[in-house]
């Protein structure tokens, strides 16, 4: 989170999740809920024996729900300084209190808490009613408690993925993904690929074989963006014990396979070298990632590169 | 070493925001064509590189990287530091040369985290 402890403009465009959820997460979700309140009719002592029973440093003070005002441990001191700790609240009290409502942002929250050097802001619904209390603390354990959410809502999805296998009953299942892409796009060059391996990861695939997949297809992929006439696509099916991987496009074909599996060998243009390819060591990589490789190539019919990677039980994360 | 370390030791600049600079690194690979780091870097490397796009944060992802430094000072644009940001790739920006970073990185203890590639089976 920035320092001023709310976004500015400029630094708006780089968000962490803690930031997005300050804008995520209403009031209502982290404040305490139906806080200790002081009535009007009590004694400075009253408050004192509540704030050291329940170890709090400071209560709003209501009449009829409404909130009239908040005591803290600095108004106490005062009052013992002054000799007065029999004086009712309402004596020492702010009066002028600092609210905040329920439905708002807690990202308004901190932006009050900054401006206001208050340690406390009183909750109000839209009648004006006292709902709850919010301290600087509520809002790192609502924002944790969300990260919380988020970790398990993860665990939950990769999980489910892990198990599809299991839980979907058939002669033989298979999960296919299916990927378009542009030829020249080299701003996205390597999403599609990126997206697989998370795919696979989420499946239950070990660190291992995501990584080797990943990268058998991102030199696919960069492949039909760099030497195809129209991009092409990539389709990945993934079956228990094996994932099947493959690129294909309408041409120009590769005219001479065994060239371009010689490892530094490339037709790469040097403006397409600039972006940091053709290294020549596209199909080379791939060949030494996945078990089985197959390209069929002709200028008619385009370039098909087939992939497979076995899994074996025992390198399947549990 | 760890990424803070690393950060201040090659006077570099993270670029990321949320990342934790106590993640221990300990070996690098330096390369500006990234199928030459794809063939031969291991996993949980300092990638640096004088490449500046896109493609290097997602080559690093698939590569398992664990940190990006980008050479000669040059300066990501904004899509590729949202691009590491949201994908948790921490990124530093050094004014020095691939040659002085790992130089600098190999006093420190960091070692080559590049297997060596088996041209042999090519012959």
């Amino acid at each position: 989170m920035s320092n001023q402890g709310y976004l500015s403009d400029s630094s708006a465009a780089r968000i962490t999740r803690v930031e997005e959820l300050a804008y995520e997460l209403t009031i209502a979700e982290v404040m305490t809920k139906d806080p200790l309140t002081l009535a009007i009719n009590m004694s400075m002592r009253d408050a004192l024996d509540l704030f050291a029973k329940y170890k709090i440093s400071g209560a709003p003070v209501a009449k009829d729900g409404k909130l009239i005002g908040i005591l803290s441990t600095e108004d106490l001191i005062r009052s013992l300084r002054d000799g007065r700790i029999d004086r009712k609240v309402t004596e020492y009290m702010t009066h002028n209190v600092f609210t905040i409502r329920k439905h708002e942002q807690v990202v308004e929250a901190l932006k009050l808490f900054n401006k206001t050097k208050v340690g406390r802001l009183p909750v109000v619904d839209e009648n004006n009613n006292l709902v709850g209390i919010m301290t600087k603390g509520d809002i790192s354990n609502g924002v944790l408690e969300a990260l919380q959410r988020d970790l398990e809502a993860e665990e939950l999805i990769r999980y489910r993925a892990s198990h599809l296998f299991e839980d979907i009953v058939s002669d033989r299942t298979s999960l296919i993904l299916r990927y378009s892409i542009k030829k020249d796009d080299f701003l996205h060059g390597g999403a599609a690929s990126n997206r697989i391996k998370k795919a696979l990861l989420r499946l239950g695939a070990s660190n291992q074989v995501a990584r080797k997949c990943g990268i058998a297809v991102y030199e696919a992929e960069m492949n039909l963006i760099i030497h195809t006439n129209n991009g092409g696509f990539l389709r990945v099916e993934v079956e228990e014990n094996k994932i099947i991987m493959e690129a294909y496009d309408d041409g120009p074909g590769i005219p001479d396979i065994d060239k371009a599996m010689t490892p530094g060998w490339s037709t790469a243009s040097s403006e397409v070298r600039n972006k940091g390819f053709g290294a020549g060591m596209g199909l080379v990589n791939i060949n030494n990632c996945v078990d089985e490789m197959v390209i069929k190539s002709s200028k008619e019919s385009g370039t098909n590169l087939f992939m497979i990677m076995y899994l074996d039980k025992a390198s399947k994360q549990e | 070493m760890n990424i803070g370390e690393i950060a201040l030791l090659v006077q570099g600049k993270i670029l990321t925001d949320g990342v934790n600079t106590k993640l221990e690194v300990g070996g690098a690979f330096a390369g500006d064509l990234m199928s030459d780091v794809l063939a031969t870097i291991k996993p949980e490397a300092i990638l640096i590189t004088g490449l500046n796009n896109p493609q290097v944060i997602r080559t690093a992802l698939i590569a398992d990287v664990r940190m990006v430094i980008i050479a000669r000072g040059k300066q990501p644009s904004m899509d590729m530091i949202e691009l590491a940001t949201s994908e948790g790739m921490p990124m530093v920006s050094s004014p020095l040369g691939l040659f002085e970073l790992s130089a600098r990185l190999a006093e420190n203890n960091i070692v080559s985290f590049e297997q060596a590639f088996d041209l042999s089976k090519y012959d």
